[in-house]
Protein backbone atom coordinates (compact mmCIF):
# COMPACT_ATOMS: atom_id res chain seq x y z
CA UNK A 1 0.00 0.00 0.00
CA UNK A 2 2.74 2.37 0.95
CA UNK A 3 4.44 1.75 -2.38
CA UNK A 4 1.32 2.93 -4.19
CA UNK A 5 1.08 5.87 -1.86
CA UNK A 6 4.57 6.93 -2.74
CA UNK A 7 3.78 6.88 -6.42
CA UNK A 8 1.09 9.52 -6.10
CA UNK A 9 2.65 12.67 -7.53
CA UNK A 10 2.86 15.66 -5.24
CA UNK A 11 0.22 18.25 -6.04
CA UNK A 12 1.54 21.03 -8.19
CA UNK A 13 -0.04 23.64 -5.99
CA UNK A 14 0.55 23.96 -2.28
CA UNK A 15 -3.11 24.74 -1.90
CA UNK A 16 -5.97 22.30 -1.64
CA UNK A 17 -8.54 24.84 -2.74
CA UNK A 18 -8.63 26.11 -6.31
CA UNK A 19 -8.67 29.68 -7.51
CA UNK A 20 -5.75 31.16 -5.61
CA UNK A 21 -4.05 32.64 -8.63
CA UNK A 22 -7.29 33.82 -10.20
CA UNK A 23 -8.67 35.50 -7.09
CA UNK A 24 -5.38 37.05 -5.98
CA UNK A 25 -4.74 38.08 -9.58
CA UNK A 26 -8.06 39.93 -9.82
CA UNK A 27 -7.45 41.52 -6.42
CA UNK A 28 -3.94 42.71 -7.21
CA UNK A 29 -4.88 43.92 -10.70
CA UNK A 30 -7.79 45.88 -9.27
CA UNK A 31 -5.77 47.34 -6.41
CA UNK A 32 -2.89 48.29 -8.67
CA UNK A 33 -4.98 49.96 -11.34
CA UNK A 34 -7.53 51.60 -9.13
CA UNK A 35 -5.48 52.45 -6.05
CA UNK A 36 -1.71 52.12 -6.29
CA UNK A 37 -0.99 53.83 -9.63
CA UNK A 38 -3.30 56.80 -8.93
CA UNK A 39 -1.87 57.13 -5.40
CA UNK A 40 1.62 57.11 -6.84
CA UNK A 41 0.59 59.88 -9.23
CA UNK A 42 -0.55 61.91 -6.22
CA UNK A 43 2.55 61.30 -4.11
CA UNK A 44 4.99 62.10 -6.92
CA UNK A 45 3.18 65.17 -8.21
CA UNK A 46 4.05 67.82 -5.59
CA UNK A 47 7.74 67.01 -5.92
CA UNK A 48 7.65 68.33 -9.45
CA UNK A 49 7.94 71.58 -7.49
CA UNK A 50 10.99 70.32 -5.63
CA UNK A 51 11.08 69.93 -1.88
CA UNK A 52 11.16 73.70 -1.39
CA UNK A 53 8.27 74.13 -3.78
CA UNK A 54 6.28 71.51 -1.88
CA UNK A 55 6.98 73.32 1.38
CA UNK A 56 6.05 76.68 -0.12
CA UNK A 57 2.81 75.23 -1.49
CA UNK A 58 1.62 74.03 1.91
CA UNK A 59 3.01 76.78 4.12
CA UNK A 60 0.93 79.64 2.74
CA UNK A 61 -1.33 81.17 5.42
CA UNK A 62 -4.47 80.13 3.55
CA UNK A 63 -3.43 76.46 3.28
CA UNK A 64 -2.24 76.33 6.88
CA UNK A 65 -5.49 77.90 8.07
CA UNK A 66 -7.53 75.34 6.13
CA UNK A 67 -5.50 72.44 7.53
CA UNK A 68 -5.80 73.83 11.05
CA UNK A 69 -9.57 74.15 10.60
CA UNK A 70 -10.04 70.66 9.16
CA UNK A 71 -7.88 68.92 11.75
CA UNK A 72 -8.93 71.07 14.72
CA UNK A 73 -12.67 70.82 14.13
CA UNK A 74 -12.41 67.11 13.32
CA UNK A 75 -10.67 66.64 16.67
CA UNK A 76 -13.37 68.57 18.53
CA UNK A 77 -16.11 66.70 16.66
CA UNK A 78 -14.49 63.35 17.51
CA UNK A 79 -14.36 64.39 21.19
CA UNK A 80 -18.06 65.38 21.21
CA UNK A 81 -19.00 62.19 19.37
CA UNK A 82 -17.02 60.12 21.87
CA UNK A 83 -18.88 61.60 24.86
CA UNK A 84 -22.33 61.29 23.33
CA UNK A 85 -21.38 58.02 21.64
CA UNK A 86 -20.60 56.62 25.08
CA UNK A 87 -23.92 57.81 26.51
CA UNK A 88 -25.89 56.45 23.54
CA UNK A 89 -24.07 53.11 23.50
CA UNK A 90 -24.53 52.80 27.28
CA UNK A 91 -28.23 53.51 27.05
CA UNK A 92 -28.69 51.10 24.14
CA UNK A 93 -26.78 48.25 25.77
CA UNK A 94 -27.81 48.59 29.42
CA UNK A 95 -31.30 50.05 29.58
CA UNK A 96 -34.72 49.02 28.35
CA UNK A 97 -37.00 51.80 27.25
CA UNK A 98 -39.65 52.43 24.60
CA UNK A 99 -38.29 53.52 21.23
CA UNK A 100 -34.99 51.71 21.73
CA UNK A 101 -35.18 49.91 18.39
CA UNK A 102 -35.85 53.16 16.58
CA UNK A 103 -32.96 54.90 18.34
CA UNK A 104 -30.67 52.03 17.40
CA UNK A 105 -31.69 52.10 13.73
CA UNK A 106 -31.45 55.88 13.41
CA UNK A 107 -27.78 55.98 14.52
CA UNK A 108 -26.69 54.86 11.03
CA UNK A 109 -28.51 57.72 9.33
CA UNK A 110 -25.29 59.67 8.58
CA UNK A 111 -23.96 56.56 6.78
CA UNK A 112 -27.13 56.19 4.75
CA UNK A 113 -27.87 59.81 3.94
CA UNK A 114 -25.76 61.07 1.01
CA UNK A 115 -23.43 63.83 2.17
CA UNK A 116 -24.83 66.45 -0.20
CA UNK A 117 -28.31 65.85 1.23
CA UNK A 118 -26.99 66.18 4.77
CA UNK A 119 -25.08 69.27 3.72
CA UNK A 120 -28.00 71.27 2.36
CA UNK A 121 -30.24 70.09 5.21
CA UNK A 122 -27.77 71.16 7.93
CA UNK A 123 -27.11 74.43 6.15
CA UNK A 124 -30.82 75.25 5.90
CA UNK A 125 -31.41 74.17 9.49
CA UNK A 126 -28.68 76.33 11.01
CA UNK A 127 -28.98 79.33 8.65
CA UNK A 128 -30.12 82.53 10.43
CA UNK A 129 -33.67 81.94 9.14
CA UNK A 130 -33.64 78.17 9.73
CA UNK A 131 -35.40 76.14 12.42
CA UNK A 132 -32.39 76.06 14.76
CA UNK A 133 -30.52 79.06 13.40
CA UNK A 134 -33.41 81.45 14.08
CA UNK A 135 -33.53 80.34 17.73
CA UNK A 136 -29.80 80.84 18.13
CA UNK A 137 -29.62 84.16 16.32
CA UNK A 138 -31.88 85.57 19.05
CA UNK A 139 -28.99 84.92 21.43
CA UNK A 140 -26.55 86.28 18.87
CA UNK A 141 -25.09 82.85 18.16
CA UNK A 142 -24.26 82.11 14.54
CA UNK A 143 -23.43 78.60 13.39
CA UNK A 144 -23.99 78.44 9.64
CA UNK A 145 -21.28 80.13 7.55
CA UNK A 146 -18.83 80.16 10.51
CA UNK A 147 -16.23 77.58 11.67
CA UNK A 148 -18.88 76.25 14.10
CA UNK A 149 -20.90 75.10 11.12
CA UNK A 150 -17.95 72.92 10.16
CA UNK A 151 -18.04 71.45 13.68
CA UNK A 152 -21.78 70.67 13.45
CA UNK A 153 -21.38 68.87 10.12
CA UNK A 154 -18.35 66.87 11.31
CA UNK A 155 -20.14 65.89 14.54
CA UNK A 156 -23.11 64.73 12.43
CA UNK A 157 -20.98 62.61 10.14
CA UNK A 158 -18.83 61.05 12.89
CA UNK A 159 -21.44 59.93 15.42
CA UNK A 160 -22.15 56.43 14.05
CA UNK A 161 -18.45 55.53 14.24
CA UNK A 162 -18.19 56.05 17.99
CA UNK A 163 -21.54 54.45 18.84
CA UNK A 164 -21.02 51.44 16.60
CA UNK A 165 -17.50 50.74 17.90
CA UNK A 166 -18.50 51.02 21.55
CA UNK A 167 -21.76 49.07 21.38
CA UNK A 168 -20.41 45.50 20.80
CA UNK A 169 -17.52 45.96 23.25
CA UNK A 170 -19.82 47.28 25.95
CA UNK A 171 -22.27 44.41 25.55
CA UNK A 172 -19.41 41.89 25.74
CA UNK A 173 -18.09 43.50 28.89
CA UNK A 174 -20.70 41.89 31.11
CA UNK A 175 -21.89 43.02 34.51
CA UNK A 176 -19.65 40.78 36.62
CA UNK A 177 -16.67 43.11 36.67
CA UNK A 178 -18.81 45.99 37.85
CA UNK A 179 -20.36 43.77 40.51
CA UNK A 180 -16.91 42.82 41.72
CA UNK A 181 -15.95 46.48 41.89
CA UNK A 182 -19.11 47.21 43.87
CA UNK A 183 -18.55 44.35 46.35
CA UNK A 184 -15.01 45.60 46.86
CA UNK A 185 -16.51 48.88 47.98
CA UNK A 186 -16.19 51.09 44.92
CA UNK A 187 -18.84 53.71 44.39
CA UNK A 188 -20.73 53.70 41.10
CA UNK A 189 -18.74 56.65 39.84
CA UNK A 190 -15.45 54.98 40.75
CA UNK A 191 -16.57 51.79 39.01
CA UNK A 192 -17.36 53.68 35.82
CA UNK A 193 -14.27 55.87 35.78
CA UNK A 194 -11.72 53.33 37.07
CA UNK A 195 -13.08 50.06 35.66
CA UNK A 196 -15.49 50.53 32.78
CA UNK A 197 -13.87 53.44 30.93
CA UNK A 198 -10.34 51.93 31.02
CA UNK A 199 -11.74 48.63 29.72
CA UNK A 200 -13.48 50.50 26.92
CA UNK A 201 -10.46 52.66 26.13
CA UNK A 202 -9.34 50.82 22.98
CA UNK A 203 -12.88 50.97 21.58
CA UNK A 204 -13.30 54.60 22.62
CA UNK A 205 -10.06 55.57 20.90
CA UNK A 206 -10.85 53.47 17.82
CA UNK A 207 -14.24 55.10 17.41
CA UNK A 208 -12.77 58.55 17.98
CA UNK A 209 -10.00 57.93 15.45
CA UNK A 210 -12.51 56.77 12.85
CA UNK A 211 -14.73 59.79 13.46
CA UNK A 212 -11.66 62.03 13.29
CA UNK A 213 -10.49 60.49 10.00
CA UNK A 214 -13.92 60.90 8.50
CA UNK A 215 -14.19 64.49 9.73
CA UNK A 216 -10.78 65.55 8.41
CA UNK A 217 -11.63 64.39 4.91
CA UNK A 218 -15.31 65.26 4.91
CA UNK A 219 -16.45 67.45 2.04
CA UNK A 220 -20.09 67.15 1.01
CA UNK A 221 -21.82 67.75 4.33
CA UNK A 222 -19.44 70.56 5.31
CA UNK A 223 -19.15 72.87 2.32
CA UNK A 224 -22.78 74.03 2.33
CA UNK A 225 -22.88 75.02 6.00
CA UNK A 226 -19.30 76.33 6.22
CA UNK A 227 -19.69 79.45 4.10
CA UNK A 228 -16.17 78.77 2.80
CA UNK A 229 -14.56 82.08 3.72
CA UNK A 230 -10.83 81.74 2.88
CA UNK A 231 -8.65 81.36 5.99
CA UNK A 232 -11.75 81.42 8.23
CA UNK A 233 -14.18 78.64 7.38
CA UNK A 234 -12.52 77.03 4.36
CA UNK A 235 -11.72 73.33 4.90
CA UNK A 236 -8.67 71.69 3.34
CA UNK A 237 -10.59 69.43 0.90
CA UNK A 238 -12.37 72.48 -0.49
CA UNK A 239 -9.06 74.25 -1.00
CA UNK A 240 -7.91 71.24 -3.06
CA UNK A 241 -10.97 71.68 -5.28
CA UNK A 242 -10.35 75.43 -5.57
CA UNK A 243 -6.73 74.87 -6.58
CA UNK A 244 -7.80 72.29 -9.17
CA UNK A 245 -10.25 74.78 -10.63
CA UNK A 246 -7.36 77.23 -10.97
CA UNK A 247 -5.33 74.48 -12.71
CA UNK A 248 -2.81 74.53 -9.85
CA UNK A 249 -2.43 70.74 -9.94
CA UNK A 250 0.81 70.64 -7.96
CA UNK A 251 -0.61 72.89 -5.24
CA UNK A 252 -3.73 70.71 -5.00
CA UNK A 253 -1.58 67.57 -4.90
CA UNK A 254 0.59 69.05 -2.11
CA UNK A 255 -2.45 69.45 0.17
CA UNK A 256 -3.65 66.03 -0.99
CA UNK A 257 -0.35 64.44 0.06
CA UNK A 258 -0.58 65.99 3.52
CA UNK A 259 -4.11 64.64 3.92
CA UNK A 260 -3.14 61.23 2.56
CA UNK A 261 -0.24 61.12 5.01
CA UNK A 262 -2.64 61.86 7.85
CA UNK A 263 -4.94 59.06 6.61
CA UNK A 264 -2.06 56.61 6.60
CA UNK A 265 -0.98 57.58 10.11
CA UNK A 266 -4.57 57.18 11.31
CA UNK A 267 -4.90 53.83 9.58
CA UNK A 268 -1.71 52.59 11.28
CA UNK A 269 -2.93 53.96 14.61
CA UNK A 270 -6.23 52.11 14.12
CA UNK A 271 -4.38 48.87 13.37
CA UNK A 272 -2.30 49.40 16.49
CA UNK A 273 -5.43 50.02 18.54
CA UNK A 274 -6.98 46.86 17.17
CA UNK A 275 -4.07 44.67 18.21
CA UNK A 276 -4.01 46.43 21.59
CA UNK A 277 -7.67 45.59 22.04
CA UNK A 278 -7.07 42.00 20.94
CA UNK A 279 -4.22 41.60 23.45
CA UNK A 280 -6.37 42.83 26.31
CA UNK A 281 -9.21 40.47 25.57
CA UNK B 1 -27.30 40.39 56.26
CA UNK B 2 -30.88 40.99 57.29
CA UNK B 3 -32.02 40.46 53.72
CA UNK B 4 -30.41 37.05 53.82
CA UNK B 5 -32.08 35.98 57.06
CA UNK B 6 -35.48 37.36 56.29
CA UNK B 7 -35.77 35.94 52.80
CA UNK B 8 -38.98 33.99 52.51
CA UNK B 9 -40.34 35.23 55.80
CA UNK B 10 -40.55 38.97 55.61
CA UNK B 11 -42.39 40.71 52.75
CA UNK B 12 -40.18 40.60 49.68
CA UNK B 13 -37.49 43.16 49.95
CA UNK B 14 -36.40 44.68 46.67
CA UNK B 15 -32.82 43.69 46.06
CA UNK B 16 -30.81 46.49 44.59
CA UNK B 17 -28.17 45.36 42.13
CA UNK B 18 -25.05 47.47 42.25
CA UNK B 19 -25.11 47.67 38.45
CA UNK B 20 -28.66 49.02 38.43
CA UNK B 21 -28.44 52.74 37.87
CA UNK B 22 -30.95 54.88 39.76
CA UNK B 23 -34.08 55.74 37.81
CA UNK B 24 -33.29 59.44 37.61
CA UNK B 25 -29.92 58.71 36.02
CA UNK B 26 -31.45 56.28 33.54
CA UNK B 27 -34.06 58.85 32.60
CA UNK B 28 -31.46 61.57 32.26
CA UNK B 29 -29.19 59.51 30.00
CA UNK B 30 -32.06 58.25 27.84
CA UNK B 31 -33.36 61.79 27.41
CA UNK B 32 -29.84 62.96 26.57
CA UNK B 33 -29.44 60.24 23.94
CA UNK B 34 -32.82 60.94 22.38
CA UNK B 35 -32.29 64.70 22.47
CA UNK B 36 -28.88 64.53 20.82
CA UNK B 37 -30.10 62.16 18.11
CA UNK B 38 -33.27 64.16 17.50
CA UNK B 39 -31.49 67.48 17.05
CA UNK B 40 -28.42 66.22 15.25
CA UNK B 41 -29.85 63.46 13.03
CA UNK B 42 -33.63 63.57 12.85
CA UNK B 43 -34.22 67.28 12.36
CA UNK B 44 -32.12 67.42 9.16
CA UNK B 45 -34.00 64.42 7.78
CA UNK B 46 -37.35 65.95 8.65
CA UNK B 47 -36.30 69.22 7.06
CA UNK B 48 -35.43 67.53 3.75
CA UNK B 49 -38.96 66.19 3.36
CA UNK B 50 -40.57 69.34 4.73
CA UNK B 51 -38.73 71.53 2.20
CA UNK B 52 -39.31 69.09 -0.66
CA UNK B 53 -43.07 69.27 -0.09
CA UNK B 54 -43.04 73.02 0.66
CA UNK B 55 -44.37 73.84 -2.80
CA UNK B 56 -46.87 71.01 -2.84
CA UNK B 57 -46.68 67.63 -4.47
CA UNK B 58 -47.00 69.03 -7.99
CA UNK B 59 -43.92 71.26 -7.60
CA UNK B 60 -42.00 68.27 -6.25
CA UNK B 61 -43.04 66.13 -9.19
CA UNK B 62 -42.17 68.87 -11.70
CA UNK B 63 -38.74 69.34 -10.12
CA UNK B 64 -37.93 65.64 -10.27
CA UNK B 65 -39.22 65.06 -13.80
CA UNK B 66 -37.45 68.11 -15.21
CA UNK B 67 -35.02 66.91 -17.97
CA UNK B 68 -31.80 67.84 -16.15
CA UNK B 69 -32.94 66.07 -12.98
CA UNK B 70 -33.87 62.99 -14.95
CA UNK B 71 -30.50 63.07 -16.69
CA UNK B 72 -28.84 63.22 -13.26
CA UNK B 73 -30.87 60.25 -12.03
CA UNK B 74 -29.99 58.31 -15.16
CA UNK B 75 -26.27 59.09 -14.85
CA UNK B 76 -26.19 58.12 -11.16
CA UNK B 77 -27.97 54.85 -11.88
CA UNK B 78 -25.62 54.10 -14.77
CA UNK B 79 -22.48 54.79 -12.71
CA UNK B 80 -23.78 52.57 -9.91
CA UNK B 81 -24.80 49.86 -12.39
CA UNK B 82 -21.18 49.64 -13.57
CA UNK B 83 -19.33 50.25 -10.32
CA UNK B 84 -21.35 48.00 -7.99
CA UNK B 85 -21.07 44.71 -9.98
CA UNK B 86 -17.35 45.28 -10.58
CA UNK B 87 -16.78 45.96 -6.90
CA UNK B 88 -18.80 42.87 -6.04
CA UNK B 89 -16.53 40.70 -8.20
CA UNK B 90 -13.50 42.35 -6.63
CA UNK B 91 -14.90 41.89 -3.14
CA UNK B 92 -15.51 38.18 -3.68
CA UNK B 93 -12.09 37.67 -5.26
CA UNK B 94 -10.31 39.58 -2.49
CA UNK B 95 -12.19 37.77 0.27
CA UNK B 96 -11.58 34.37 -1.36
CA UNK B 97 -7.85 34.93 -1.70
CA UNK B 98 -7.45 36.47 1.76
CA UNK B 99 -9.70 34.11 3.71
CA UNK B 100 -8.90 30.80 2.03
CA UNK B 101 -5.14 31.13 1.43
CA UNK B 102 -2.01 32.26 3.21
CA UNK B 103 0.48 34.48 1.46
CA UNK B 104 3.01 37.10 2.51
CA UNK B 105 1.78 40.68 2.64
CA UNK B 106 -1.78 39.69 3.50
CA UNK B 107 -2.10 42.12 6.42
CA UNK B 108 -0.83 44.94 4.26
CA UNK B 109 -3.36 44.08 1.56
CA UNK B 110 -6.21 44.12 4.09
CA UNK B 111 -5.04 47.51 5.38
CA UNK B 112 -4.84 48.85 1.84
CA UNK B 113 -8.39 47.73 1.12
CA UNK B 114 -9.52 49.89 4.04
CA UNK B 115 -7.77 52.97 2.69
CA UNK B 116 -10.73 54.61 0.87
CA UNK B 117 -12.60 54.73 4.19
CA UNK B 118 -10.03 57.03 5.70
CA UNK B 119 -9.06 59.04 2.62
CA UNK B 120 -10.91 62.25 1.88
CA UNK B 121 -13.36 61.84 -1.02
CA UNK B 122 -11.76 64.90 -2.61
CA UNK B 123 -8.35 63.18 -2.55
CA UNK B 124 -10.04 60.11 -4.09
CA UNK B 125 -11.12 62.26 -7.03
CA UNK B 126 -7.86 64.17 -7.18
CA UNK B 127 -5.75 61.07 -7.81
CA UNK B 128 -7.65 60.38 -11.04
CA UNK B 129 -7.27 63.98 -12.16
CA UNK B 130 -3.53 63.57 -11.72
CA UNK B 131 -3.55 60.40 -13.82
CA UNK B 132 -6.02 61.30 -16.56
CA UNK B 133 -6.12 65.12 -16.49
CA UNK B 134 -4.56 67.26 -19.22
CA UNK B 135 -1.63 67.95 -16.88
CA UNK B 136 -1.71 64.35 -15.69
CA UNK B 137 0.26 61.25 -16.64
CA UNK B 138 -1.87 59.91 -19.48
CA UNK B 139 -3.99 62.99 -20.23
CA UNK B 140 -2.25 64.25 -23.39
CA UNK B 141 -2.00 60.78 -24.98
CA UNK B 142 -5.66 60.07 -24.28
CA UNK B 143 -6.63 63.44 -25.74
CA UNK B 144 -4.67 62.59 -28.92
CA UNK B 145 -6.78 59.47 -29.34
CA UNK B 146 -9.94 61.39 -28.46
CA UNK B 147 -10.62 59.27 -25.38
CA UNK B 148 -12.44 61.15 -22.64
CA UNK B 149 -12.11 59.87 -19.10
CA UNK B 150 -12.28 62.99 -16.99
CA UNK B 151 -15.42 65.10 -17.17
CA UNK B 152 -17.19 62.07 -18.66
CA UNK B 153 -18.77 58.78 -17.55
CA UNK B 154 -15.53 56.75 -17.20
CA UNK B 155 -14.06 59.22 -14.71
CA UNK B 156 -17.27 59.28 -12.69
CA UNK B 157 -17.33 55.47 -12.65
CA UNK B 158 -13.66 55.26 -11.61
CA UNK B 159 -14.09 57.71 -8.75
CA UNK B 160 -17.24 55.89 -7.61
CA UNK B 161 -15.44 52.56 -7.77
CA UNK B 162 -12.55 53.86 -5.68
CA UNK B 163 -14.80 55.20 -2.97
CA UNK B 164 -17.01 52.10 -2.79
CA UNK B 165 -14.70 49.13 -3.45
CA UNK B 166 -14.06 48.28 0.24
CA UNK B 167 -17.74 47.73 1.11
CA UNK B 168 -18.21 44.17 -0.25
CA UNK B 169 -14.67 43.06 0.61
CA UNK B 170 -14.96 44.47 4.17
CA UNK B 171 -18.08 42.45 4.86
CA UNK B 172 -16.87 39.23 3.26
CA UNK B 173 -13.28 39.00 4.56
CA UNK B 174 -14.08 38.57 8.29
CA UNK B 175 -17.14 36.46 7.47
CA UNK B 176 -15.22 34.02 5.27
CA UNK B 177 -12.25 33.94 7.64
CA UNK B 178 -14.61 33.01 10.44
CA UNK B 179 -16.13 30.18 8.41
CA UNK B 180 -12.73 28.66 7.78
CA UNK B 181 -11.71 26.39 4.94
CA UNK B 182 -13.03 22.99 6.06
CA UNK B 183 -16.22 22.93 4.04
CA UNK B 184 -14.52 24.01 0.83
CA UNK B 185 -11.68 21.56 1.38
CA UNK B 186 -14.18 18.76 1.93
CA UNK B 187 -15.91 19.69 -1.31
CA UNK B 188 -12.59 19.79 -3.15
CA UNK B 189 -11.47 16.38 -1.87
CA UNK B 190 -14.84 14.94 -2.91
CA UNK B 191 -14.04 16.07 -6.41
CA UNK B 192 -16.10 19.21 -6.80
CA UNK B 193 -14.76 21.72 -9.27
CA UNK B 194 -13.71 25.17 -8.10
CA UNK B 195 -16.79 26.80 -9.55
CA UNK B 196 -19.26 24.35 -8.07
CA UNK B 197 -17.46 24.52 -4.71
CA UNK B 198 -17.95 28.25 -4.75
CA UNK B 199 -21.54 28.19 -5.99
CA UNK B 200 -22.78 25.32 -3.81
CA UNK B 201 -20.69 25.61 -0.67
CA UNK B 202 -19.31 29.11 -0.24
CA UNK B 203 -22.04 31.23 -1.75
CA UNK B 204 -24.88 29.84 0.40
CA UNK B 205 -22.75 30.57 3.46
CA UNK B 206 -21.97 34.14 2.56
CA UNK B 207 -25.08 35.25 0.68
CA UNK B 208 -26.48 37.51 3.41
CA UNK B 209 -23.14 39.11 4.10
CA UNK B 210 -22.71 39.60 0.37
CA UNK B 211 -26.13 41.19 0.06
CA UNK B 212 -25.33 43.44 3.01
CA UNK B 213 -22.10 44.61 1.39
CA UNK B 214 -23.73 45.18 -2.00
CA UNK B 215 -26.50 47.17 -0.33
CA UNK B 216 -24.06 49.54 1.39
CA UNK B 217 -21.90 49.74 -1.72
CA UNK B 218 -24.89 50.71 -3.84
CA UNK B 219 -26.10 53.36 -1.41
CA UNK B 220 -22.70 54.99 -1.29
CA UNK B 221 -22.27 54.74 -5.08
CA UNK B 222 -25.52 56.62 -5.70
CA UNK B 223 -24.80 59.19 -3.01
CA UNK B 224 -21.10 59.86 -3.52
CA UNK B 225 -20.42 63.57 -3.81
CA UNK B 226 -16.84 64.68 -3.13
CA UNK B 227 -14.91 62.28 -5.35
CA UNK B 228 -17.35 62.53 -8.24
CA UNK B 229 -17.48 66.31 -7.90
CA UNK B 230 -13.74 66.57 -8.61
CA UNK B 231 -13.81 64.44 -11.78
CA UNK B 232 -17.22 65.27 -13.24
CA UNK B 233 -16.74 68.76 -14.65
CA UNK B 234 -20.27 69.74 -13.54
CA UNK B 235 -21.86 69.91 -16.98
CA UNK B 236 -25.56 70.35 -16.32
CA UNK B 237 -27.67 67.55 -17.74
CA UNK B 238 -24.57 65.71 -18.98
CA UNK B 239 -22.05 64.91 -16.22
CA UNK B 240 -24.03 65.91 -13.13
CA UNK B 241 -25.00 62.98 -10.92
CA UNK B 242 -27.88 63.34 -8.45
CA UNK B 243 -25.77 64.72 -5.57
CA UNK B 244 -24.03 67.16 -7.94
CA UNK B 245 -27.38 68.25 -9.33
CA UNK B 246 -28.53 68.98 -5.78
CA UNK B 247 -25.51 71.24 -5.28
CA UNK B 248 -26.17 73.07 -8.53
CA UNK B 249 -29.84 73.66 -7.77
CA UNK B 250 -29.09 74.72 -4.20
CA UNK B 251 -26.43 77.20 -5.25
CA UNK B 252 -28.88 78.62 -7.80
CA UNK B 253 -31.38 79.22 -4.95
CA UNK B 254 -33.76 76.62 -6.44
CA UNK B 255 -34.52 75.18 -2.99
CA UNK B 256 -37.64 73.26 -4.02
CA UNK B 257 -35.69 71.57 -6.80
CA UNK B 258 -32.66 70.87 -4.62
CA UNK B 259 -34.73 69.38 -1.80
CA UNK B 260 -36.88 67.42 -4.26
CA UNK B 261 -33.83 65.55 -5.57
CA UNK B 262 -32.47 65.41 -2.01
CA UNK B 263 -35.72 63.80 -0.84
CA UNK B 264 -35.34 61.19 -3.57
CA UNK B 265 -31.84 60.34 -2.33
CA UNK B 266 -32.97 60.48 1.30
CA UNK B 267 -35.72 57.96 0.49
CA UNK B 268 -33.08 55.71 -0.99
CA UNK B 269 -31.02 56.12 2.18
CA UNK B 270 -34.01 55.26 4.36
CA UNK B 271 -34.81 52.18 2.29
CA UNK B 272 -31.17 51.10 2.59
CA UNK B 273 -31.30 51.65 6.33
CA UNK B 274 -34.51 49.63 6.65
CA UNK B 275 -33.14 46.74 4.57
CA UNK B 276 -29.90 46.86 6.54
CA UNK B 277 -31.76 46.70 9.85
CA UNK B 278 -33.89 43.85 8.50
CA UNK B 279 -30.78 41.90 7.44
CA UNK B 280 -29.11 42.53 10.80
CA UNK B 281 -32.20 41.36 12.64
CA UNK B 282 -33.14 38.33 10.49
CA UNK B 283 -29.67 37.01 9.88
CA UNK B 284 -27.96 38.12 13.05
CA UNK B 285 -26.09 34.81 13.39
CA UNK B 286 -24.78 34.76 9.84
CA UNK B 287 -23.72 38.38 10.07
CA UNK B 288 -22.39 38.18 13.61
CA UNK B 289 -18.90 37.29 12.47
CA UNK B 290 -18.55 40.62 10.73
CA UNK B 291 -19.37 42.64 13.78
CA UNK B 292 -17.09 40.70 16.06
CA UNK B 293 -14.06 41.93 14.16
Amino acid sequence: MSAIGLKIPLPRSRHVLPGFRLSLGITLFYMTGLVLIPLLALVIRPFSLGLDGFWNAISTPRVLASLRLSFGMAFLAAAIDSVFGFVIAWVLVRYRFPGKGLLDAVIDLPFALPTAVAGIALSTLYAPNGWIGSLLIAHDIRIAYTPWGVLVAMTFIGLPFTVRTLQPVLSELGLEIEEVAATLGATRLQTISRVVVPMLMPALLTGAAMAFARGVGEYGSVIFIAGNIPAVSEIAPLLIVTKLEQYDYAGAAAIGVVMLGASFVLLLALNGLQSWAAKRR
Amino acid sequence: MSALFNSGIAPRQRFHRPTDDPVWLKALLVVMAFGFIAVLLLLPLLLVFREAFAGGFLALWTAITEPDSLAAVRLSLMAAAIAVPLNTVFGIAAAWSIAKFDFPGKTFLVTLIDLPFSVSPVVSGLIYVLVFGMQGWFGPQLADHNIHILFALPGIVLATMFVTFPFVARELIPLMMDQGRDEEEAAATLGASGLSTFLRVTLPNIKWGLLYGVLLCNARALGEFGAVSVVSGHIRGVTNTMPLHIELLYNNYDYVGAFAVAALLAMLGLITLALKSLLEWRYADELAAMHRH
